[in-house]
């Protein structure tokens, strides 16, 4: 038998029928479905009279619009209320379960689906979302999709798709300390680009990726986007099976030896064949910060803004110094020597359970900066933030000066009240620092949860692995 | 979905690479449960001065004169073209209803983002990948004193620059198939209900946690 890459599998198990020009229908087991990408694909069901295929393959929650303070005066946007609203209805509608803004199990979709088991190994997995290939951390098929997809998976539990290229990612060795899941991806996007990925299905692997927690997997996955890849996934291991193990959705006594038997074949047989194989040395990568406007914009701690004048590409030097003006910054200014004026510690990428951990430890006993206007921590979910406050990691923040919020989207986005103002800069967790994602006129620096805290301490950047020798 | 006929177009250049599904419609607009409705807000923050809100009025916002969409040789324009990676970022499908609600039908561009490019053309749109030396070849003529017109030719995969050669592009058949009848993917898909229940059942058998 040829061998085959987790790809392939995860693929072949789900084809439905393939036609001769290589489009097949590919099976959707799970749709994670929220408020801002749906109201129009549940409108065309309606408009076609039609009914979804399986609707209790489809979980929702709000994430995007919803407050972070004050949900008991629930949303004062009516722009946003409505489109809420819409979701409620719709799921009451047409019978999909929903966790609601006042549920405890609420929280961002891809925090929520493996929270609750409803994202498993060897799914097909898709949300009218981006970032959706977080879920390939459990060694499922993840990726996001359109509003005309999301109503297509509605209807009939398929899509129109064509198979990708694959990537093979390697991080050989052990990360150093202080360098966390945030910095090895953000690492690996300053190699491959954001386009790097563009048409492929990118599995990361090597001793360091084996190393993270499911979550810090998570991480990784979730910025394969960033990479231009609409899917990233990593091989099932012992790891995997034990993070799903007695969740919610997971399957039951009855299935869970044939479950796992399936399980432990998910991962790229011995000699399969990848289109692009990258490898990087965990032992170079340093904790990182984004200095631009794109995530490939990205320099290790340690160093400078990049100088323009030393690029030889006339478009990239022409990008470079669009992002310097647009980010207020000088080429050749020490990284530590960039004040911060906000930090935002959450979003789908970093605001798990070890993430608020994480940061905690930075912030335990001392004080947010006077110069930082904000320190906003907003954790997943509301399970998340349950967690947090059962380990007292509420009280660390809320002492060192930095505000507890509930959970949601908040600042990654700023479609809610929480936003930067003009001009202003944020160390934020997040995962994209395109101009005006967290508010017009803002300035993004991607870092890890421990980075940000240590920004917010410091009121600069600040190296992590300093920080914790004083 | 409309089908997709040949026509001539005015071709607006926009001289950027990376440009993200947030710029082409910003986070504000996406508050809508229309589908329509997001042509004016099309570029908003780079193409007026104040800061836009759904529902404002936008004949009396501050325009940006410098912005390439409001230039008045590109008034009218049907095909943009732009640089590489074009639509990375969200996977908003409200980026190809600015666009289709502007008026773009086409974009020319070295390089698209997947997720982006896949939703043009669920949208009727079409979105063609050039070599980039031809990308910048168009952009010289595009940037001249008038307007550069495109016959935009699917059915033959030909782009006819006025008053220059004819530029042969690449689209995958069953994409160009769609767009030519206008047909829409969920049509397609339930002609196969039989084979959705086939698969199913298999399933149920193989990894039956996934069907309780
Ligand atoms: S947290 Fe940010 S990136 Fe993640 S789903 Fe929400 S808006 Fe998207």
């Amino acid at each position: 038998m040829t061998p085959k890459t987790l790809y392939d599998k995860l693929w072949e198990s789900h084809v439905v029928r393939e036609e001769a020009d290589g489009t097949a229908l590919l099976y959707i087991d799970r749709q994670l479905v929220h408020e801002v990408t749906s109201p129009q694909a549940f409108e065309g069901l309606r408009l076609a009279g039609r009914k979804p295929w399986r609707a209790e393959t489809n979980l929702a929650t709000p994430d995007h619009n919803v407050p972070t303070t004050g949900r008991d005066r629930g949303i004062t946007d009516p722009i946003a209320r409505t489109q809420v609203e819409t979701l409620d209805e719709n799921c009451a509608h047409f019978g999909i379960t929903e966790f609601k803004m006042d549920d405890l199990r609420q929280g961002i979709v891809h925090v929520v689906g493996p929270e609750q088991g409803a994202t498993l190994p060897g799914m097909t997995v898709v949300c009218g979302d981006s970032h959706t290939s977080t879920h390939g951390a459990l060694g499922a098929l993840a990726h996001g999709i359109g509003t005309s997809e999301v109503e297509q998976v509605l209807a009939t539990q398929c899509l129109i798709q064509r198979k990708s290229k694959t990537m093979l990612i390697q991080v050989e060795g052990k990360a150093g300390p202080g360098v966390t899941a945030k910095d090895i991806v953000l690492a690996i996007i300053g190699e491959t680009g954001t386009a790097g990925g563009t048409g492929y299905a990118i599995e990361f692997s090597g001793e360091a990726i084996r190393d993270l927690s499911i979550e810090g997997r998570m991480t990784v996955c979730n910025m394969a986007i960033e990479a231009g890849a609409r899917a990233g996934f990593v091989a099932v291991d012992d790891k995997t099976i034990d993070y799903v193990k007695g969740r919610p959705y997971a399957p039951g006594e009855a299935d869970w030896a044939k479950a796992v038997a399936w399980w432990q074949t998910l991962h790229s047989d011995e000699g399969a064949k990848f289109d692009r194989v990258l490898t990087l040395k965990a032992a170079d990568i340093q904790p990182q910060v984004t200095w631009g406007t794109s995530p490939e914009m990205v320099v290790p701690i340690t160093g400078r803004v990049p100088d323009p004048a030393q690029e030889a590409d006339p478009i990239k030097a022409d990008g470079m110094r669009r992002a310097l003006a647009y980010m207020g910054l000088t080429a050749n200014t020490p990284i530590s020597e960039i004040p911060v004026d906000k930090v935002f510690i959450g979003s789908c990428t970093n605001s798990r359970i070890e993430d608020l951990r994480a940061a905690a430890v930075v912030a335990k006993g001392r004080k947010v900066a006077a110069y930082v206007k904000q320190a906003l921590v907003v954790p997943g979910s509301g399970l998340v933030k349950q967690q947090a406050e059962a380990e007292g990691l509420d009280r660390i923040f809320i002492e060192a000066g930095f505000e507890w919020r509930e959970p949601g989207c908040s600042m990654c986005l700023a479609m809610n009240d929480d936003r930067l103002e003009p001009g202003e800069r944020c160390a934020s967790t997040s995962n994209r620092n395109f101009e005006g994602r967290q508010g017009q006129g803002g300035r993004t620096h991607l870092v890890s949860p421990a980075m940000a805290a240590a920004a917010a301490i410091a009121g600069r950047f600040v190296d992590v692995r300093e920080l914790s020798k004083r | 979905m409309q089908k997709f006929e040949t026509f001539t177009g005015i071709v607006c250049p926009l001289d950027r690479s990376n440009v993200d599904t947030d710029a082409i419609i910003p986070k504000q607009f996406l508050k809508s449960i229309k589908r329509s409705g997001f042509g004016p807000n099309l570029f908003d923050e780079w193409r007026y001065l104040d800061h836009g809100e759904p529902g404002m009025d936008n004949s009396n916002r501050l325009i940006n004169r410098d912005f390439v969409l409001n230039d008045p040789r590109y008034a009218g324009a049907s095909i943009l073209l732009a640089r590489e990676n074009f639509g990375c970022g969200s996977s908003r499908e409200h980026a190809p209803w600015a666009l289709l609600d502007y008026g773009f039908r086409v974009i020319i561009a070295p390089s698209f983002a997947d997720i982006f490019f896949n939703n043009c053309f669920k949208n009727g749109i079409l979105p063609i990948r050039l070599e980039e030396r031809i990308v910048d070849g168009l952009f010289a003529q595009a940037n001249g004193p008038d307007a550069l017109r495109i016959e935009v030719d699917l059915a033959s995969q030909q782009l006819r620059p006025e008053g220059g050669e004819g530029i042969g592009f690449e689209v995958d058949a069953f994409s160009k198939h769609c767009l030519l009848e206008g047909l829409d993917d969920i049509g397609l898909t339930l002609q196969h209900v039989a084979d959705i229940r086939a698969y199913e059942e298999r399933r149920r058998v193989e990894a039956p946690w996934l069907f309780h």
